[in-house]
């Protein structure tokens, strides 16, 4: 017996994993064709088989039969609670074979867990209501499937029972589902006819159905093929997660490789320095290994001592990325507020993080009928194309090439939750061949000559806060003491460089980040740099904070109560806004956020613009300006 | 488990990923060591994880004071062969108030093992601690993120989870802010044995059947460890071979009864068995609590 025991683990050793998602309406039958597999596949136990003989009978929907959707439906209790609906994990293993199914919620305002769901899935088993066909649903799970790049699709059309197990029906399914699936890019797929909650053709034929003489739902899971054969093929990539250094002799570079195989002594490029070097050890804790490839946790020794950190990406020298910072991608918007072109997020892609905006979207998709729509941003739960731009290079390759190099999320700088998902679809030409151009004389030595260390003192506040007096007091104080300025003045820049945009959240966006990049210029000029915007968005104000050296960067906030603002308006906006005439007016119809942590915090009810003035250059003074 | 074709080498490159994922993107990580199957594994994929370094992380032990001898044995042995640091922590007030799970029931939970995290957290400022739950334990599992965010109170909030899609992982967080991380999320138990098996990991005796002094009630095997065992005139302490299929608090753990001595013997009562693996638990079988959820699922 012990050895039979033996014998079993040594099998069962051996078996791959696959993992899946299931799409569909609970109405289609997908709890009950889950509850089935895991039936069936031995993997409910005594005590959860009672329960879900006692459940059926109090709240089950098939009369005094077992209620398999019962087992699985955590997601109805949720719906009736009204809470978020998820992603849930089942797991089941057979003789062949361990499963995941990834269970998710098929309805339209589910896009992002169905996503999320498919991102992780080699295998997708779309249902279909052998009564009701192909249905617009049918179409959103496939198209996301698709994008996904999940290469495996199986059609269960599903009740055949409740259609008398009629061939015609189920082929009128199959010819329109093929019209479909070709016009949007899947070449194959597998139908089955079953009825998940009978058990047929799931994991037991059944004579009921002579015409159908393909395998059952089960078989079909336990013999596909896994898509690693095709990662294996790729050439050898990995992003590195840690560097890995015990002590001063070893020195070594762990992550999980992504494609390919690599071995001792291949020749390997860091990306995107571009270094080469050799591999002289791949180590594991279970000894030293002479070859390892994909979904292998590893840790790499180079033969020679190079720069290289995580975020950087070890390829096979003879293959190495692309190498890029403007992208053409696919996005999938999670965030419960829409996406805000030009604003600043972070993006992760593998085990690197960069700061990245999203431009306006070239279109959104119907994914119910993949038509191009026209769209200004994209709202939680819509797909679009837009470009993206990151502040630095990275190695990548297109999504449909591999999921881990062409995969990223987008993640808000203030709020830190995932908004985003992306797919890298190309690099944009243009950021490929343009270089940076390195000057002779560099920003220390301008600043030098100027005897001054260059700073920004950004100063934020609503209109009529008193910002542009305070600077201008300012800019006195310095060129008395002989230090060079420049006061970059809200209204005045509107008159010139942003004279093409307007007030909306995008133009306010657009607007600071050319600030930014015009105080950022004059940093490097050696300049002290003072600005006077509103500047209501904190997430903008990190922007800038973010492309200036860390302590450069002042921000000072020009405490003025809306009500007193309003009282002076000595431009008369407020009482235009107050009228209508004025649309997006801050602190009326649109919001400011006041800076949590600024450096300088000016109270203009209690300080007198001198005072002010004065703490502002003596903040300044301290720092050794 | 060099052979990636397999699928628990697979499992087991998923989670040293997430291990050195968060050791790269937090400051302040830990690892909760409870001394059951699951944290054995854990603990042995994280030497595995940062080879040749050590795991550069503690471990840390939430006492509740009631756990059983033989795990306090191995804590300190698994903990002194890691070479790292093992933090123990008990709830001084739950000490103060004598709170013992004879006498308060869920309340013996709630302080000594919720509340004693907490405090653990806040006291050494970890902003992530690794955890070995797995989502084929029970369903609200099957949901939770393998990055599962909470906010400075340590309130998990379902509705606001992140999505987590490929396996990149999203782990900002404000200040005060911290992660739970379950690095084995995706293994089931047969796994975990499996790999207990093939791995020759070491773990608590009570895992085997042998002779061991218990006493029958409320339909539980509950094994007498030490004299704090308050016996009722009814009962007797009676011999009984019995095993653990899952270990907590001594006289909140249900034994089953069972003559599987050695791992193999054990892994296949396993395969043959009909119940599952958290129906020994007190805490779980808690009427009331199950009740309450079906009633706010509007079943009544």
């Amino acid at each position: 017996m012990a050895q039979d025991i033996n014998a079993y683990l040594e099998n069962h050793q051996n078996k791959t994993l696959l993992r899946f998602i299931t799409c569909g309406s609970v109405d289609d039958g997908k709890s009950t064709l889950i509850g089935r597999l895991l039936y069936d596949s031995k993997m409910i136990f005594e005590d959860q088989l009672a329960q879900l003989q006692v459940d059926s009978k109090k709240i089950g929907t098939q009369g005094q039969e077992l209620d398999f959707a019962l087992l699985v439906d955590g997601l109805a209790a949720e719906r009736e609670q009204g809470i978020t609906i998820d992603v849930a994990y089942q797991f089941f293993t057979t003789e062949k074979r361990k499963f995941i199914v990834a269970d998710t919620p098929g309805h339209k305002q589910y896009t992002r867990n169905m996503v999320t769901g498919a991102s992780n899935a080699e295998l997708a088993v779309i249902l279909i209501d052998a009564r009701k066909g192909v249905l617009t649903q049918t179409r959103r799970h496939s198209y996301i499937c698709h994008l996904l790049g999940i290469k495996n699709i199986i059609l269960a059309v599903n009740k055949m029972d409740l259609v008398n197990y009629n061939q015609a029906i189920f082929d009128a399914i199959i010819s329109d589902y093929k019209k479909f699936a070709n016009s949007i890019g899947i070449s194959k797929f597998t139908a089955i006819p079953i009825s998940a909650f009978k058990g047929i053709n799931v994991t037991v034929y059944s004579n009921l159905m002579p015409w159908y003489n393909g395998q059952t739902l089960m078989t079909h899971l336990e013999g596909v093929k896994l898509g690693r054969e095709r990662d294996r093929a790729q050439g050898f990539r990995m992003p590195v997660q840690w560097v890995n250094r015990p002590n001063l002799d070893f020195r070594g570079f762990s992550g999980k490789v992504a494609s390919g195989t690599v071995k001792l002594g291949d020749t390997v490029s860091i990306q995107p320095a571009g270094k080469t070097s050799h591999i002289d050890r791949i180590v594991t804790y279970d000894g030293d290994l002479d070859s390892a490839s994909v979904g292998q946790s590893i840790t790499l020794v180079l033969s020679e001592e190079l720069d290289c950190s995580r975020g950087q990406v070890i390829t096979a020298s003879e293959s190495p990325l692309e190498v890029a910072d403007q992208f053409e991608t696919t996005l999938i918007w999670m965030g419960d507020e829409a996406l805000i072109p030009g604003r600043s997020l972070y993006l992760k892609i593998g085990t690197q993080t960069v700061s990245a905006t999203v431009a306006e979207p070239k279109y959104q998709i119907n994914i119910s009928t993949t038509e191009h729509i026209a769209a200004k941003t994209l709202e939680l739960n819509a797909i679009g194309v837009a470009n993206i731009i990151t502040d630095r290079p990275i190695p990548f390759t297109p999504y449909s090439e591999n999921r881990t190099l062409g995969g990223f999320i987008l993640i808000d700088k203030l709020t830190n939750t995932t908004v985003g998902a992306g797919l890298i679809n190309f690099a944009l030409r243009r950021s490929q061949n343009i270089y940076w151009q390195v000057t002779e004389i560099n920003r220390d030595h301008r600043a030098k000559l100027k005897n001054q260390r260059p700073a920004i003192l950004w100063m934020t506040g609503v209109s009529g806060s008193g910002k542009s007096t305070i600077a201008n007091e300012v800019e006195k104080k310095l060129a008395s003491r002989n230090l060079h300025t420049f006061l970059l003045d809200g209204d005045n820049v509107r008159h010139g460089l942003n004279k093409d945009l307007g007030f909306t959240d995008a133009d306010r966006i657009e607007n600071m980040r050319r600030v930014g990049e015009v105080a950022k210029l004059m940093i490097d000029a050696g300049l002290i740099v003072i600005t006077a915007f509103i500047s209501p968005f904190r997430s903008e104000r990190k922007m800038v904070r973010d492309m200036i050296t860390p302590g450069e960067f002042i921000e000072i906030y020009v405490d003025t109560p809306l009500s007193i603002a309003e009282q002076r308006d000595v431009k008369g906006l407020y009482a235009k806004a107050r009228s209508g005439q004025l649309k997006n007016f801050t602190g009326i119809d649109s919001p400011y956020e006041a800076p949590d942590s600024p450096e300088i915090h000016i109270d203009t009810t209690v300080m007198t613009i001198d005072e002010a003035a004065a703490r502002i250059v003596n903040f300044l003074m301290r720092q050794k300006l | 488990m060099s052979d990636i074709q397999n699928h628990l080498s697979g499992l087991e490159s998923e989670a040293i990923e997430i291990m050195r994922e968060v050791v790269s993107e937090t400051d302040n990580p830990v690892m909760l060591y409870s001394v059951g199957k699951d944290s054995a594994v854990m603990l042995h994929i994280a030497k595995k994880a940062f080879y040749p370094s050590l795991p550069p992380f503690p471990l840390m032990h939430i006492d509740t004071t009631w756990k059983f001898q033989e795990m306090y044995k191995l804590r300190d042995k698994a903990a002194k062969e890691s070479g790292m640091d093992l933090i123990i922590h008990q709830n001084a007030d739950a000490k103060k108030k004598k709170i013992n799970p004879f006498d308060h029931g869920a309340l013996h939970t709630e302080m000594w093992k919720t509340e004693g995290l907490k405090q653990a957290l806040n006291e050494y400022k970890f902003d992530a601690a690794f955890g070995g739950a797995r989502r084929d334990e029970e369903k609200s599992r099957a949901k939770e993120r393998i990055f599962s965010f909470r906010n400075s109170q340590h309130r998990w909030e379902p509705k606001a989870q992140r999505p987590e899609l490929w396996s990149v992982y999203n782990t900002r967080k404000a200040k005060g802010e911290s992660m739970r991380v379950f690095p084995i999320s995706n293994w089931t138990e047969l796994d975990i044995w499996q790999y207990i098996y093939f791995e020759e990991i070491e773990i608590v005796p009570l895992y085997f059947a042998a002779l061991r002094p218990t006493v029958i009630r409320d339909g539980m095997i509950l094994m007498v460890d030490d004299d704090r065992f308050p016996l009722k005139a009814s009962e007797g302490i009676v011999m009984r071979s019995i095993r653990f299929r899952t270990l907590g608090c001594y006289p909140l753990t249900g034994a089953i009864e069972s003559n599987a001595s050695t791992l193999t013997q054990v892994i296949q009562e396993m395969l043959l068995t009909t119940t599952s693996e958290r129906q020994g638990r007190t805490i779980d079988n808690d009427p009331s609590a199950s009740m309450e959820t079906k009633k706010q699922q509007g079943y009544f």
